[in-house]
């Protein structure tokens, strides 16, 4: 049995961090969608780009701060709820995550303000340069992290040394095969997020009569990326799995809801896993299938759960549910990428009222796909936090007590939801508001590195200036 | 490598507390004035740059965390509660600058929540510093001293001590960016301020005469620390004469001074000590290999580019604010 403080500072960092993850998965598409507008604009020389460019810039605006706020949290608490873990995976963790700060620093703040305030300031290669460094910038952000928890989830390049975990070899560390795995499933996802969002805010543009020459751009450019990224996304989430597979076996035990080992291995579509009798009800179960996913062969043994000793076996039922609805979202949004740029490249796409309402109402899709993909990896990584090394148990300041990891929940709780609503309120007001054709003059007093500061200044006039 | 990441831990934290200080301050003595055209310059002369000053508490974080994990996960979690409360009083100040003038009624909430914000940021802060120098219960390495081990007297006057010393430097940059009412509001500010400031560092080192804390043998066995009172009482002087004087540019510049050597008070006192009389730099340290890793890449290339890069955003913004009318 865990104790209290135990469970509530996994709760605490479980909303954390899922708080924070909106906002970067957001933002790291969002950048690489900025990168290619800008280009775009360059290149034909096309006003719609440019508005498109500057309306999506400034709730990239937003977002990013909401991103940056609400990462300082999760930096901190590492420290001091997981302080037993900062200590032995410090030398390790700590520069990953040096790293990422730095970096962000360095490429996102710093041309982040050229993009705000240098729009006339500037040559257009460089702006458009810039454009790309920060788009480089999140993406580096999102190396850093999938480096250190890929190292949490398959440690490799360390040595123990007096308990403390110390780097060996850091090309390891950084190029491990987990990595280059998972870094692009990160990626691809990030990505997707933003074309689903672009092309359901021209859904919704389209669907309300407004700026139908500019949704249509929209619904286009969302939807035909996505056609082409959903697919090779399930390509690298397979191999994701494969990686679990041979590095994690309890977790790809979980997630396929298998309790005893089978050979040939039955593929779990879906049924609801009994932890006390080890057992599936109401399974719905295809023969042989689950050799095939899990090995590549028609007859390989497939591990199950009761293989493993009881305390080293991962909770089952949120990984095996996490996985399915993750994959679910995955596979609608394929049908909706497809179905919508088969229609949009025909030219009849606001014809189809129904299909631009499931357009809209998709947005959802990749994060509740990105949440779920996190839950099944970082659940289905239990009991470890570092992975065989060091359990999550052991993980935790030890003197920490349930009061005062109670308190900050509450407190860490109320704040967030307040400034979620504060900046969703936000980004919906800049929805509402819509574009605006003119061109708009940059706010003059203001320095770069302010990414909180930048939506919204001219929100009145805007209003006005709408269609 | 240690002494390298020492030196850049150091200034890092010096950086924070002489940056975000001042916007801090501002915060402070902008919860003094009803005033509405003073608050909207005050408003304007801390906008621009707050953010970019409060990343220098991230970097030390990182950094700390990174070249020093032991110490990182001794401080943490022993200040738990007063860290929770801190970055919860900085994302509310943070926000506050984002919403204010976005607001109609509500707007008395950001004020109140800049205000807060700051002035709770600013308290424990100081509060954190005066425990470290009174020393925490620590038990082979781990802190043994319950969820509020933390609180002392000494530490809340220290907590007390900074708010009026963080108030000092945001009124000295309000005299050196700002003009008119403003300006004249904080030159009258400045004495009372410094008199207070005074009155609590000499309550402060009588009750470390008093308690005979360990750091006080410090000043016996180091007497060129003594140098560093000097340089403060010095910067004082020039303080008084540049304020009578009304020379806007000085005031700051003298503050900035005398939060450098308290800091270097602090800092030599403590060393070799990372923690006094707990754990030196030498035994905190990451291992080579992670020192090395941070020290090629972000350690000469990119943290100078960012030292560089401040500056820079500071020279961009130099001058007086400009009186901008209420949007």
């Amino acid at each position: 049995m865990e104790s209290m403080a135990l469970f509530l500072s996994r709760i605490q960092f479980a909303f954390t961090i899922s708080f924070h993850i909106i906002f970067p998965t957001f933002t790291i598409g969002l950048a690489a969608w900025l990168t290619v507008l800008e280009a775009l604009h360059l290149r034909t020389g096309r006003s719609a780009y440019r508005v498109l460019f500057d309306f999506w810039l400034k709730i990239f605006g937003v977002a990013f701060g909401m991103g940056v706020v609400s990462g300082i949290v999760v930096a901190f608490q590492l420290g001091m709820n997981w302080s037993v873990l900062s200590k032995l995976s410090g030398p390790i963790q700590g520069p990953l995550l040096s790293y990422e700060t730095f970096t962000a620093f360095m490429l996102e703040a710093t041309f982040f303000g050229v993009l705000i305030f240098g729009r006339t300031r500037v040559a257009p290669w460089f702006y458009l340069f810039s454009t790309g460094m920060v788009a480089l910038g999140t993406t580096f952000s999102a190396f850093w992290i999938m480096v250190n928890n890929s190292w949490m989830q398959a440690p490799v390049g360390y040595a123990v040394e007096k308990g403390i975990f110390v780097p060996n070899d850091w090309t390891k560390i950084n190029l491990s095969p987990v990595v280059w795995v998972r870094f692009p499933h990160m990626l691809l996802a990030a990505y997707l997020t933003g074309a689903f969002c672009v092309a359901a805010t021209g859904a919704w543009y389209l669907l309300r009569g407004r700026f139908s020459a500019e949704a249509k751009i929209m619904l286009r450019m969302g939807l035909c990326l996505a056609a082409v990224l959903m697919p090779i996304q399930l390509f690298i989430g397979h191999l994701a799995g494969d990686y679990v597979h041979d590095y994690q076996p309890p977790k790809f035990a979980a997630i396929e809801g298998r309790w005893h080992d089978e050979q040939p291995a039955s593929e779990v579509l879906i049924a609801i896993p009994d932890e006390a009798s080890e057992s599936n009800k109401y399974a719905i179960s295809i023969p042989v299938l689950g050799s095939l996913i899990g090995s590549m062969s028609l007859d390989s043994k497939e591990v199950g759960l009761t293989s493993f000793p009881r305390q080293d076996r991962p909770p089952v039922l949120i990984p095996f549910f996490t996985f399915r609805i993750m994959v679910g979202c995955g596979l609608i949004m394929l049908a909706v990428a497809f179905i919508g740029s088969y229609l949009s490249l025909a030219g009849m796409i606001d014809r189809y009222r129904l299909f631009l309402w499931a357009t809209f109402l998709s947005f959802p899709l990749p994060f509740i796909a990105t949440w779920t993909g996190w839950f099944t990896a970082e659940v289905g990584r239990q009991p470890w936090a570092v992975y065989g090394l060091l359990r999550t148990a052991d993980a935790m300041t030890p003197f920490l007590t349930a009061q005062a990891a109670a308190i900050s929940l509450v407190i860490f709780g109320i704040i967030y939801t307040f400034i979620f609503a504060f900046g969703i309120f936000y980004i919906y007001r800049l929805l509402r508001t819509g574009l605006v054709r003119p061109m708009l003059k940059p706010a003059s007093a203001a320095v770069p590195n302010r990414p909180l500061s930048l939506a919204g200044e001219d929100a009145s006039v805007l209003a006005e200036a709408g269609e | 490598m240690i002494m390298y990441w020492v030196s850049l831990l150091a200034i890092s934290i010096l950086l924070y507390v002489l940056l975000d200080g001042f916007d801090l301050g501002i915060g402070i003595l902008f919860g003094l004035t009803r005033d509405e055209a003073r608050r909207h310059a005050m408003w304007g002369a801390v906008a621009p740059i707050w953010d970019g000053n409060e990343t220098w508490l991230v970097v030390t974080a990182v950094i700390l965390w990174g070249a020093f994990p032991a110490v990182y996960a001794m401080l943490l979690p022993a200040f738990y509660l007063p860290l929770v409360v801190m970055l919860s009083a900085l994302i509310l100040r943070g926000v506050a600058f984002e919403f204010r003038y976005k607001a109609e009624r509500m707007r008395w909430i950001w004020d109140f929540s800049f205000f807060g914000g700051s002035l709770v940021a600013t308290f424990v802060q100081g509060m954190t510093v005066g425990a470290l120098v009174e020393g925490l219960p620590f038990t082979n390495g781990q802190y043994t001293g319950g969820d509020f081990g933390w609180f002392s007297p000494f530490a809340a006057l220290c907590g007390i001590g900074l708010c009026f010393g963080y108030a000092l430097l945001g009124a000295c940059w309000l005299v050196r960016k700002c003009d008119g009412g403003v300006k004249a509001a904080a030159y009258r500010q400045v004495p009372y301020l410094s008199i207070g400031l005074l009155i609590f560092l000499v309550i402060v080192f009588s009750f470390a005469l008093a308690e005979n804390l360990q750091i006080m043998h410090r000043w016996i066995e180091r007497p060129y620390l003594f140098i560093f009172p000097a340089i403060a009482a010095l910067a004082a002087i020039v303080l008084a004469v540049s304020v009578e004087r009304h020379r806007d540019g000085l005031p700051f510049y003298m503050v900035a001074l005398i939060f450098l050597s308290a800091f270097g008070t602090l800092a030599i006192s403590f060393w070799p000590y990372m923690i006094p009389y707990v754990i030196t730099v030498e035994e905190a340290a990451a291992p080579h290999s992670s020192l090395a890793f941070m020290f090629w890449g972000e350690g000469i290339f990119v943290y100078p580019l960012m030292v560089i890069y401040t500056v820079i955003s500071y020279r961009v913004f130099r001058g007086k604010v400009r009186a901008t009318p209420v949007h």
